[in-house]
């Protein structure tokens, strides 16, 4: 990899708690991720992946180590200047969709736009644009309530991709879907990935959902146990 | 930013409608209690000083005696003579019109109607000093007061009980046994605060003190004070005059006193100024109530909505956007709320009036409080709650059930 990664991370280290019953989740990760990446991360309950998540998404702070984001060192940051991090350069997609309810997929996909203090038109017009892109713009006066669990995930991913972020992070994006939609998200994440640039941070414990990924990072006990090539990488 | 906070809260309280409806009823009926209080309390503090400035506007009131009545014991106090009067308009600065007045009751009789009223024997000063209006007619003239003539003016509850629907003008009636002819009828008056003031006969005083009284004496002074004086001053300077007039030595009591009509007026405006004090403020409590409720509400609001408050913050909201939007929607609530109230004011205030017998005025100073005082509690009882909000961890929130 001959350019700057844009995520770095360098001993990293996180400690939930104080005095005897502090508990260690991070012992210490190393990762590089490239630019246009798609990551998978793997590993079983309590290896530190989720924690690792928290931290690459700017939610969380490591309790000793370096991480750098676009060559920014985001553990000096305060919450604030995290939050504008989020706003500038990231997308998030829960495992539980997360829509705001009684609220329309536009108005979902809008939120992050009005914190970034774009005009009506201006809301409307890349709100629109970014439903086009999941498939789902005839559904934009559409309730949550009023949508299949797919094309809920699919308003969510259009939400995180509607300020053109540099990363996608994506926790258990297919937790809750069944096979087919599963695989139907997953495509449309490889193909964000792919022709929109996007580099896509993904958190699974489905091989089969991993296998859409380049690179595969696997977790075990606090650290980076080894890192794979997917399918695609 | 503040745009945006408030299209945020707006469209959050449009998602609950009803409950923001809930939220804010105890603002709704805090601030429609209170404008309504205060502003029926004015009408009527408006009303009784209306019913008082109907006594004469800077009016002293010049009566034998001390304080009201004649007092126990003792030889009475003399009546006036007609040199006091004179005298009060000759030495006195300051004095705009001065009319004595003699008092005797009896009966009036037109043509098989009678009438028990009260005969006033006074000036054409009085109408002056009383500010009284003749309706129909005219005063008398000056060689009618001269000659003490039996003539009369008549208030409009004698009128309508001696003539009915007749006009009374020209007419002779009887008054006491003796005829008197109508020249003029007084304006209307009204109920003052001291019974029926249309239910009155006035006559030259000279008619009266020579076939009703059977003296010279005049045993009241009304003396009107020109506006650029000051009353309590002439006030001073007429007890003087008549401690001097009525011989009474230093350190002895007045055998006289002068009642300011102006005295009357402030105790019994202040009387009704204080009751609605009183009242505003229990309504007032109603409103600090409707303020916890709100507080109350949006603290469960804050907790039911962890997880949106979580995606905010995950997609870039700062802390401070999170703060301003629940107190922007605790503001928006308790103003909409204001506003509510203020209207059901106006239509209770509106309705309730007239049963009350008191005027409607609209007081935009107290409805311009009132509002601000509910836009204040949106602010002092949202804080709180947005503030936790605002403090919320968004990888806790997120996982919030």
């Amino acid at each position: 990899m001959a350019e700057q990664p844009i995520i770095s991370l360098r001993g990293v280290t996180k400690i939930y708690g104080e005095g005897p019953t502090a508990f260690q989740a991070l012992k210490g990760i190393d990762l590089d991720i490239a630019q246009g990446d798609f990551v998978a991360v793997m590993g079983p309950s309590g290896s530190g992946k989720s924690t690792t998540m928290n931290i690459l998404g700017c939610l969380d702070v490591p309790s000793a180590g370096e991480f750098q984001f676009k060559g920014r060192h985001v553990e000096t940051l305060d919450r604030d200047q995290r939050a504008l991090l989020r706003r500038r350069y990231l997308g998030f997609v829960f495992q539980g969709f997360n829509l705001l309810s009684r609220t329309t997929a536009l108005e979902n996909v809008e939120l992050p736009l009005l914190y970034r203090g774009e005009d009506k038109k201006q809301r409307y017009d890349m709100g629109m644009a970014a439903l086009d892109k999941v498939g789902l713009r005839e559904w934009w006066d559409h309730t949550p309530a009023e949508l299949s669990g797919g094309q809920q995930q699919r308003v969510a991913i259009a939400r995180a991709i509607v300020t053109q972020p540099d990363v996608l992070l994506a926790d258990e994006p297919t937790g809750n879907l069944d096979s087919e939609r599963s695989i139907e998200i997953m495509e449309l994440l490889t193909d964000l990935n792919r022709n929109s640039g996007i580099t896509v941070l993904m958190v699974t414990h489905e091989q089969d959902m991993a296998a859409f990924a380049r690179t595969i990072v696997h977790f075990k006990d606090g650290l980076v146990e080894r890192i794979e090539k997917g399918l695609r990488g | 930013m503040l745009g945006t906070t408030v299209i945020l809260a707006f469209r959050a309280i449009n998602r609950h409608k009803l409950r923001s409806f809930l939220t804010t009823l105890g603002i709704i009926i805090g601030v429609a209690a209170v404008v309504t209080m205060v502003t029926l309390g004015n009408g009527a503090t408006a009303a009784v000083r209306e019913q008082i400035s109907s006594l004469g506007a800077n009016v002293l009131q010049l009566r034998p005696g001390q304080g009201f009545g004649r007092g126990g014991g003792g030889p009475r106090p003399p009546d006036f003579k007609e040199a006091d009067l004179t005298a009060i308009q000759n030495q006195l600065t300051g004095v705009r019109a001065v009319a004595p007045v003699v008092q005797s009751s009896g009966t009036a009789i037109y043509e098989g109607n009678n009438w028990s009223t009260t005969v006033y024997g006074t000036t054409s000063a009085y109408s002056e000093v009383q500010q009284w209006k003749v309706a129909d007619g005219r005063l008398f003239m000056p060689d009618e007061e001269e000659a003490g003539k039996a003539v009369c003016i008549i208030g409009n509850t004698v009128r309508t009980n001696l003539f009915q629907n007749n006009d009374p003008l020209g007419k002779r009636m009887r008054i006491k046994g003796v005829s008197c002819q109508v020249v003029g009828v007084l304006s209307t008056r009204g109920q003052g605060g001291f019974g029926d003031q249309d239910d009155v006969v006035v006559m030259p005083i000279k008619f009266v003190q020579r076939r009703f009284t059977g003296d010279r004496d005049v045993s009241q002074i009304m003396v009107a004070v020109d506006d650029a004086y000051d009353t309590s001053v002439v006030q001073t300077s007429l007890e003087e005059l008549m401690r001097e007039r009525r011989k009474i030595k230093p350190g002895d009591q007045d055998n006289f006193n002068v009642f300011d009509t102006k005295q009357i007026s402030d105790t019994l405006t202040g009387t009704t100024t204080i009751l609605t004090q009183i009242v505003g403020a229990v309504a007032a409590i109603s409103l600090l109530v409707g303020g916890i409720g709100i507080m109350n509400i949006m603290l469960v609001s804050v907790t039911e909505r962890t997880r949106e408050i979580g995606i905010r913050l995950a997609i870039g909201a700062v802390a401070r956007e999170v703060l301003m939007q629940f107190l922007v929607e605790a503001i928006v609530l308790s103003c909409l709320g204001g506003l509510i109230g203020l209207f059901l004011a106006l239509i209770a205030s509106v309705a309730i009036a007239p049963l009350m017998q008191v005027p409607f005025l609209f007081d935009p100073k107290v409805n311009m409080i009132a509002f601000l005082f509910s836009a204040a509690i949106g602010v002092v009882f949202g804080y709180f709650p947005a503030r936790r909000a605002a403090s919320l961890n968004p990888i806790d929130a997120l996982r919030h059930e």
